[in-house]
């Protein structure tokens, strides 16, 4: 085929013309859609899921514990059974880690009764109800803080009225929630002293209002999940029994 | 540079010509529409099982193998289609507790996702969980303002990537929100975190620009809005101070919007922003339409949403 001058220029207008005409966008449509029950399951991928699943659910069913009772964080006004047995975790399987790295002893722990999200049923404890219980990642951390500020915390838990989970700190309040003692490790609390507060990180960076965390002497990450503490603590135990005591009581009068 | 777009153009359109003159009758013949498929998920965070029927929140909703068959009807629709994940892959249910994200990369690339961008809480088994990961992933990741020249992910992520579907490209980068104070530095280590704004504005440069794409797309875990009384950057700050983005496509705050915000850049064009929500329980979807009928206007496509 031969080329002449008059079919370039219609090449060149064609080819130009229709670079510019495709690079149009006209219209733009956005949608949300819902990933419901009426799409059907593709079976390929239900087919890779289902061994990594199933090993997870044999796991986490297998039995690590007996709980003697069911304990729920509704259970009690100002502490738990189960708030107790989880501030008390956290002190025993996080303080040997603690001295160990510092020489030092916490003193106190306090996590929030917020955070325990599941009940502990009678019978077998599993793996699958530490999972429950403590679904985030949060890990323990454990903060000097003065005395002034562990005055503060005391000052948050008599407001709050609610069974925060403690341990080695013991209140008492009147009829009006007015504090009428503190104790740590049953020593009135000293507002010249340091303490070894151990709490978790989300509450340390002021989850649940809990703004005494700062300004602090220094901050000790223990690399320590919560939920690990509780798994380890249930298999050390073998059997729990947790009570409400009078860790934070209220008087008549 | 454009002289020589028309001449290879011009080369190709007369081999055409030559083999029997149907080249300028294509080119001449009604408007076609080319239609792009962008489809996108953010914090799925693991979910890789629907909720069950007594959840409080989000009963019977979400499953991966149940988005697999959406996503497959829709590429059989439309094969024109990117799907793409604004980051927070990891954490949240047990898979990841277990197998540390293998299971929840596994499935994205059976899925055929194209890309991801990287969450906070993609860095929760740290840089190094993350690193362990990626021989599972068959899809990019895409980072611009995170520099991981120090770290294991090293030349693992690219901060850009332009998709040709049929004669379009559709430019895609990402941005990743600030580490400092929001995941420990033990695990992000030495990534370097620098301006998204900045970045931003580069990228759709290189992109629009250098890299003449007809659609570029920010693939961001900024989060969607902080509050006019907030200065942490988020996807609506990006839109407002860049130019030539079409899409953000964003994650993080876990924002449920019904449909893509729309919302004007610097030159007073129209900016579509959207996210939706988290843990798999929407598929977002948004398509641009091109199209060669020289009658319509060049500026303002009209949105539908």
């Amino acid at each position: 085929m031969k080329f002449t001058p008059i079919c370039f220029f219609l090449l060149f207008i064609s080819v130009f013309s229709c670079k510019q005409e495709n690079k149009h966008l006209t219209r733009i449509e956005g949608k949300l859609l819902p990933i419901t029950d009426s799409l059907v399951k593709n079976a390929e991928i239900e087919d890779m899921i289902t061994p990594y699943r199933n090993h997870i659910n044999k796991d986490l069913d297998s039995v690590i514990a007996y709980a003697v009772d069911t304990y729920s964080k509704s259970d009690g006004e100002l502490n738990t059974a189960i708030g107790n047995l989880f501030a008390d975790a956290i002190y025993e399987q996080a303080n040997p880690v603690f001295k160990q790295r510092t020489a030092k002893n916490i003193d106190l722990v306090l996590v929030n009764h917020g955070g325990i999200r599941a009940i502990i049923s009678k019978g077998n404890i599993t793996k699958r109800t530490a999972f429950n219980i403590m679904p985030f990642e949060n890990s323990i951390v454990v903060v000097a803080l003065n005395g002034k500020n562990v005055k503060q915390l005391v000052n948050y838990l008599t407001k709050a009225k609610r069974a925060h989970p403690i341990s080695g700190l013991k209140l008492t309040v009147d009829a009006n929630y007015n504090l009428k003692e503190a104790l740590i490790n049953g020593k009135p609390l000293d507002t010249l002293k340091t303490y070894y507060v151990a709490t978790n990180d989300y509450l340390y960076n002021g989850g649940d209002h809990m703004t005494f965390f700062k300004p602090n002497d220094s901050l000790y990450v223990l690399d320590y999940k919560i939920r690990n503490a509780l798994l380890d603590y249930f298999y050390k135990k073998d059997t729990i029994n947790p009570t409400i005591d009078d860790r934070f009581i209220k008087l008549d009068n | 540079m454009k002289r020589r777009d028309f001449i290879n153009q011009a080369a190709a359109a007369t081999t055409l010509v030559s083999l029997g003159g149907l080249g300028l009758q294509s080119f001449s013949s009604a408007a076609k529409t080319t239609k792009i498929t962008i489809l996108h998920t953010n914090d799925v965070h693991s979910h890789i099982d629907p909720f069950g029927p007594n959840d409080g929140r989000n009963p019977n909703k979400g499953g991966v193998a149940r988005r697999a068959s959406l996503i497959q009807s829709i590429r059989q629709e439309n094969p024109n289609t990117l799907l793409l994940d604004a980051g927070d892959i990891f954490q949240g249910t047990p898979y990841f507790n277990y197998y540390g994200g293998e299971l929840e990369f596994k499935l994205m690339s059976k899925l055929k996702y194209d890309a991801a961008t990287i969450g906070n809480h993609d860095f929760d088994n740290g840089i190094d969980g993350l690193y362990a990961q990626l021989p599972h992933a068959k899809f990019d990741f895409l980072s611009a303002n995170y520099n991981f020249s120090n770290t294991v992910m090293d030349t693992h992520v690219k901060p850009y990537k332009v998709f040709k579907k049929e004669h379009l490209k559709v430019g895609v980068f990402g941005l990743g929100i600030q580490l400092k104070g929001l995941v420990d530095k033990a695990m992000y280590k030495e990534t370097e975190y620098l301006d998204p704004i900045e970045i931003a504005q580069d990228m759709s440069r290189i992109l629009k620009t250098e890299e003449q794409c007809d659609l570029v797309i920010c693939l961001s875990h900024l989060g969607y809005y902080y509050g006019d009384n907030s200065t942490k950057v988020s996807d609506l700050v990006v839109a407002k101070n860049t130019k030539d983005i079409d899409l953000i496509i964003g994650g993080h705050t876990h924002t449920f919007l019904p449909k893509p915000t729309v919302t004007k850049n610097s030159e007073g064009k129209n900016v579509l922003v959207n996210q939706v929500g988290c843990y798999g329980i929407n598929l977002g979807r948004v398509d641009f339409f091109f199209d060669n009928d020289k009658n319509k206007s060049a500026d303002g496509a009209s949105i539908i949403v």
